[in-house]
């Protein structure tokens, strides 16, 4: 059986993924070099969206993502959107810039997509 | 004997930056040692240009936002900081050996930013012909086209220049510049000014 891991951990950023509230967290700084080294954490979201209808991202702890984490997210978002099924939730914070900045974008992207601020 | 210069210049390009009381260069040497190896550098030296920069502004709060000023400094110069090294990294020609340069100036409205890489004549070219795209293009319409690209995976990477002109408004400017001395390298001057 093909086992995807459920958390990736480095000095400088985690991503893992809490099947109870159906959530993947990110945290720290992620600043890979290009789409194919973001290609390990695509595969945790997508194994884990497969598993929910309602799938939340918790992105409140991440501080920084570059404009190649941005394209991986708006990926994620675009292979939601095309399943059809599944009401897709990003959870942001208010003190983190880059958010405040850029995740407006990806909603236009699949306008059915939640974005929720906490401060 | 002087040297013939071909220089094309766009946008927000300026020959001569006004002088500035507070500026700070980094070079980056050409190096042997792997990219996978160098890419850390390159994320902690934008950082380092974010908390240096933002120690020259005050904490006070600013309107409909939770960030104070001098955090949204260090945010954005990190974030465009670390856009510019990127791209210039993949942009330069690594056979060619030459160095990666990034100036920060400081003036009472805006940080300017200038990165000058080193590029063979295909990569300038091509970089050149979407800079005249990017400038054809309404930015908020040409962003949304280029995500949808990427978030489909039929486009390249572009959304670095992209994110900092749509959602940092940063204002741009090129300057693609080749020597007789040496046919074969273009070289790449982008400059990002940041209003504060």
């Amino acid at each position: 059986m093909d086992i995807k891991p459920v958390e990736i951990k480095t000095d400088d950023y985690s991503v893992w993924y809490e099947p109870e509230s159906s959530t993947a967290f990110f945290q720290g700084f992620l600043r890979l070099d290009g789409m194919v080294e973001y290609q390990p954490i695509m595969d945790l979201l997508l194994s884990a969206v497969e598993q929910s209808s309602r799938f939340n991202v918790n992105l409140k702890e991440l501080e920084f993502l570059n404009s190649s984490g941005i394209s991986m997210l708006s990926m994620f978002v675009v292979r939601v959107r095309d399943r059809g099924n599944t009401q897709l939730v990003l959870q942001g914070s208010e003190k983190v810039l880059w958010q405040t900045k850029s995740l407006k974008n990806l909603q236009r992207l699949m306008p059915s997509l939640t974005l929720e601020f906490s401060s | 004997m002087v040297q013939a210069n071909n220089s094309q210049i766009f946008g927000a390009f300026l020959e001569t930056v006004p002088a500035s009381e507070e500026y700070l260069t980094l070079n980056f040497s050409p190096s042997s040692a792997p990219r996978k190896r160098r890419w850390s550098n390159y994320g902690l030296s934008a950082d380092f240009l974010g908390d240096y920069f933002a120690a020259f502004f005050p904490g006070d709060t600013l309107p409909n936002s939770q960030i104070n000023r001098r955090n949204t400094v260090k945010a954005s110069v990190s974030y465009i900081a670390n856009e510019l090294i990127e791209n210039a990294v993949k942009y330069s020609d690594e056979a060619l050996s030459l160095p990666i340069s990034i100036t920060l100036f400081l003036y009472e409205l805006e940080i300017i930013f200038q990165i000058t890489n080193y590029s063979n004549l295909e990569t300038g070219a091509d970089y050149q012909t979407f800079v005249q795209t990017i400038l054809n293009s309404e930015p908020s319409e040409f962003y949304m086209q280029q995500l949808e690209k990427t978030a489909t995976g039929s486009g390249g990477s572009s959304m670095g220049l992209l994110t900092m002109i749509n959602d940092y408004s940063a204002q741009f400017g090129w300057r693609f510049q080749t020597s007789h001395h040496h046919p074969d390298v273009v070289q790449v001057t982008v400059m990002a000014h940041l209003e504060v």
